[in-house]
């Protein structure tokens, strides 16, 4: 997931620096502003200052994926459209979530049957962390998916996983030389 | 002039030329086919006394138990404040209108739109392109025979396509 993870073995110093991390990553998501349909509507109303997404660090709508966290994928998703989704999320730098909102991107919604042009689900294009159900979903909807997302980013770590191959002194640190006089 | 007089005059200008006459429909027309189309279409606009400058709406409809298609053009005239429409019809094997961008300009993206979803083909349209969909893209959906696709560019398409195997459905 990032340049830190998977660095050092579990328990030896990334109990308080998980902790921190996590903290940070989840306390500033930064969306990227990209809406597709209606439900990116209920996304500005999320963002502007009666649901005042500010209040959970995710309110910094960045007009390029480069400097986003956070693809709010709001709105119906076409095949002509998938392509360009996909390439965003690309060119976003990793750590990188989705949350998929509405649904129409949860799963084709009322597109499923007779929609001839609409992906049956943006999972099928890019990986989604959160599923936010609606149609569209209210403002309050999006938050609380905003806010599993931050429960989801609590539990990361970046050590090793448990039962890994990977041998530990692939990434030893180095013994410090003696202090000389 | 009332939808009557309009439907009149087309009448005995062009005669058998005019499949049928609805004037008194909620929808005032008159069909036609599209061999005849071209020059109805001049007639309106350049007649004085009709003088349609304005195309409000191109649509297609797909009539698809009589095997034929079907390019509905609602006119007005912004000087005789007259609104009508024609409806032209082709054969559904052979789905060729000409054009009539030269005459209203606004037929440009309405007749791209037609061809893209109906898959009418307007003879002397200058980009005759898909408009909305993807240039790779097979079939014309708004047709009532039109297949779902199953996967697109790998990204699998819809799984329920039994209503496509009722019997009421046109093959």
């Amino acid at each position: 997931m990032s340049w830190i993870e998977n660095r050092f073995e579990e328990g030896l110093i990334v109990t308080q620096l998980d902790w921190a991390i996590n903290w940070a990553r989840k306390s500033s998501l930064w969306p990227m502003t990209f809406g597709l349909a209606c439900c990116a509507i209920e996304m500005m109303a999320f963002g502007a200052s009666r649901f005042d997404v500010d209040r959970f660090g995710a309110g910094a709508f960045r007009a390029t994926p480069r400097q986003a966290d956070l693809m709010i994928v709001a709105g119906t998703v076409t095949y002509k459209m998938a392509s360009r989704v996909r390439r965003l999320y690309n060119q976003m730098p990793d750590p990188k979530y989705v949350i998929a909102m509405g649904a129409c991107t949860v799963g084709g919604g009322p597109y499923f049957k007779y929609g001839y042009h609409v992906v049956k689900g943006v999972d099928l294009v890019v990986p989604v962390d959160v599923y936010v159900p609606g149609c569209p979903p209210r403002p309050e909807a999006l938050i609380e998916g905003l806010m599993r997302l931050q429960d989801k980013i609590t539990a990361q770590t970046i050590a090793l996983p448990k039962g890994s191959k990977r041998a530990a002194r692939e990434y030893q640190i180095p013994t410090p030389t003696p202090a000389t006089v | 002039m009332t939808p009557v007089q309009i439907a009149e005059l087309l009448k005995s200008k062009f005669g058998p030329a005019v499949t049928e006459s609805l004037p008194q429909d909620k929808h005032p027309r008159v069909h036609t086919t599209g061999g005849h189309w071209r020059a109805i279409a001049e007639f309106l606009r350049g007649e004085p006394s009709l003088d349609f400058d304005w195309l409000g709406c191109l649509t297609a409809v797909d009539y698809v138990a009589d095997n034929q298609l079907c390019a509905v053009y609602d006119l007005y005239s912004t000087t005789q404040r007259h609104w009508f429409a024609v409806k032209v019809f082709v054969d559904r094997d052979r789905p060729h209108i000409p054009s009539v961008m030269d005459i209203w300009p606004a037929a440009d993206w309405h007749e791209r739109e037609a061809y893209d979803l109906m898959g009418i083909v307007f003879d002397g349209h200058s980009d005759l392109r898909r408009i909305l969909l993807p240039e790779d893209w097979v079939g014309h959906p708004l047709r009532k025979d039109y297949r779902f696709p199953r996967e697109y560019h790998g990204i699998p398409g819809t799984t329920e396509l039994d209503w496509q195997q009722q019997p009421e459905y046109p093959v």
